[in-house]
């Protein structure tokens, strides 16, 4: 017989025996230490995940609070920057202005100074130049310029135009007194006779003619009746030359005058009514 | 030739006997439970530990899960049990190289011991777990024509597991001593080798089978409140 009975429940009480020394003294102990271990492994985990996460939380505040610091210092500087700015373009501007307004005045007084100063050496240079002028064509003065003179002043009679010529006859004839010819100098006979022919050649009457003399024409002959004159003299160039110069001056001194103008041909006749 | 251990009998009084079986059972008993004491009387539960404990904390977490594989949700609760068998059984297979060493598992007695064991665990695991009425309520599953049935294979399965254990340490032996009689050279070394083995897979395939029986007898009813949850 295999199976002994008596064996088989000696056995089974063993084991039952090894379960219960088995659980009591391995299993139970074993489990409580994987346990406890695990625990302590998770706690230290969860430790480190918490101040891993901690870490974070410190890591993303201090890094916001320096974007922040960043940002603040930035807008400060760049707040400091615009300020210095703005207060150095506003000293600039002053002192243009002011350097614009002294440079204006100073400007101004040297411009009228400039003024004053050109218009003395004009009015100086004038008065000389006329007086020289005067002067020399006083001193040149003389009989045979009085020739040709007259020579010029009877060509001009004749060349003179229709209308000019009728309004001198009708001038004539209206006036009782005689024709009224001056000359800076006595004329000789000579030059009285062909003026008289060339007054009588031109007017065609028989006109009494009346010499005489007036040293302010410098050089020049000038016939003049009723109002209506005909003249040659050197005395009317240097007017006209005179009146032109003024002009040119007067222009000149315009500020914006740039444009050179143009002497005019002095007028040596003038028909005034 | 004997078959059994239990043939060797030291002393014997009427019905009380002391046969090798009972004494080299001690014996194993001895060397657990002492081992045991001995390991686990200082544990380190911080990370640095015995290389003892270490070993032993491996066995115990394999059967542990290997329990949980099988379907037990709670393995802690089989672990006492299930665990025993199998380093009972292990160990047993173990001292097979030991000279002089006759397994107690090789002894039908035992075999027949330990699966009355498991014939008495499964019930009271399922009946711990869903009361008598719903565990007796099992063995007429699906109908009640199944009755004789489920014991029947209730009795031959627990037959099944004594007499496997038990043909295959005796076996085990038997060859050995054949062989040592025919070639007494290497061949019984490698027979040897072969049932370190064969006692290893035993010691699983009983533990494995004791915890099947516990699912069966503990997750009968299991399905239906799954069912109730997805309709």
């Amino acid at each position: 017989m295999l199976i002994d009975w008596f064996t088989v429940g000696a056995q089974v009480l063993n084991f039952l025996i090894l379960v219960w020394l088995m659980k009591h003294f391995l299993y139970q102990p074993i489990l409580d230490a994987i346990d406890t271990r695990e625990q302590r492994i998770a706690t230290e985990l969860a430790n480190a995940a918490a101040k891993d996460t901690q870490a974070q939380q410190e890591r993303d505040e201090f890094q916001r609070k320096n974007a922040e610091f960043d940002q603040q210092r930035g807008a400060l500087l760049k707040q400091a920057t615009d300020e210095a700015q703005a207060e150095r373009e506003r000293l600039l501007d002053e002192a243009r202005k002011a350097a614009a307004v002294l440079h204006a005045k100073r400007q101004e007084t040297l411009n009228n100074e400039m003024q004053h100063l050109h218009q003395d050496l004009r009015r100086r240079t004038q008065q000389e130049v006329f007086a020289i002028t005067r002067k020399a064509l006083t001193d040149l003065a003389g009989t045979s310029l009085e020739e040709r003179m007259v020579e010029v002043f009877a060509g001009r009679l004749r060349d003179l135009d229709e209308t000019a010529k009728e309004r001198l006859i009708s001038a004539l004839k209206a006036s009782p007194n005689p024709v009224i010819v001056r000359t800076t100098f006595d004329l000789p006979p000579a030059q009285r006779a062909s003026t008289e022919a060339a007054i009588k050649a031109t007017l065609g009457a028989e006109t009494p003619v009346q010499f005489g003399t007036a040293p302010d024409l410098i050089s020049g002959i000038e016939l003049a009746t009723n109002g209506q004159k005909v003249a040659w003299s050197i005395a009317d160039y240097v007017a006209s030359l005179e009146k032109s110069v003024e002009e040119l001056l007067k222009e000149k001194d315009k500020p914006e005058a740039n444009a050179e103008p143009q002497p005019e041909e002095p007028q040596s006749e003038a028909t005034r009514s | 030739m004997r078959l059994s251990p239990d043939e060797i009998i030291f002393w014997q009084h009427g019905f009380f006997k002391l046969n090798a079986t009972l004494v080299f059972t001690w014996g194993l008993m001895l060397v657990l439970v002492v081992g045991s004491i001995l390991i686990t009387h200082k544990l380190s539960i911080g990370l640095q530990r015995s290389r003892w404990q270490n070993l032993l904390e491996i066995i115990v977490t394999a059967i542990e899960k290997q329990i949980e594989e099988v379907g037990l949700s709670q393995p802690r609760k089989y672990l006492g049990f299930l665990g025993t068998l199998f380093l009972f059984i292990a160990l047993s297979a173990l001292c097979t190289v030991i000279p002089g060493y006759e397994p107690p598992t090789g002894s039908l007695s035992t075999t027949v011991a330990l699966a009355l064991c498991v014939l008495v665990a499964v019930p009271f695991f399922g009946i711990q777990d869903q009361g008598v009425g719903g565990y007796l309520k099992s063995y007429i599953e699906p109908t009640f024509i199944m009755l004789p049935f489920n014991l029947i294979s209730e009795i031959s399965r627990t037959l099944a597991l004594a007499v496997r254990l038990f043909g295959n340490m005796m076996s085990g032996a038997m060859i050995i001593g054949i062989l040592l009689s025919i070639t007494p050279f290497i061949f019984p070394i490698i027979m040897t080798l072969l049932g370190l083995l064969t006692g290893m897979v035993q010691a699983y395939i009983f533990t494995i089978l004791a915890a099947v029986y516990i699912v069966a007898a503990t997750r009968v009813r299991k399905p239906k409140p799954e069912l109730a949850a997805e309709t």
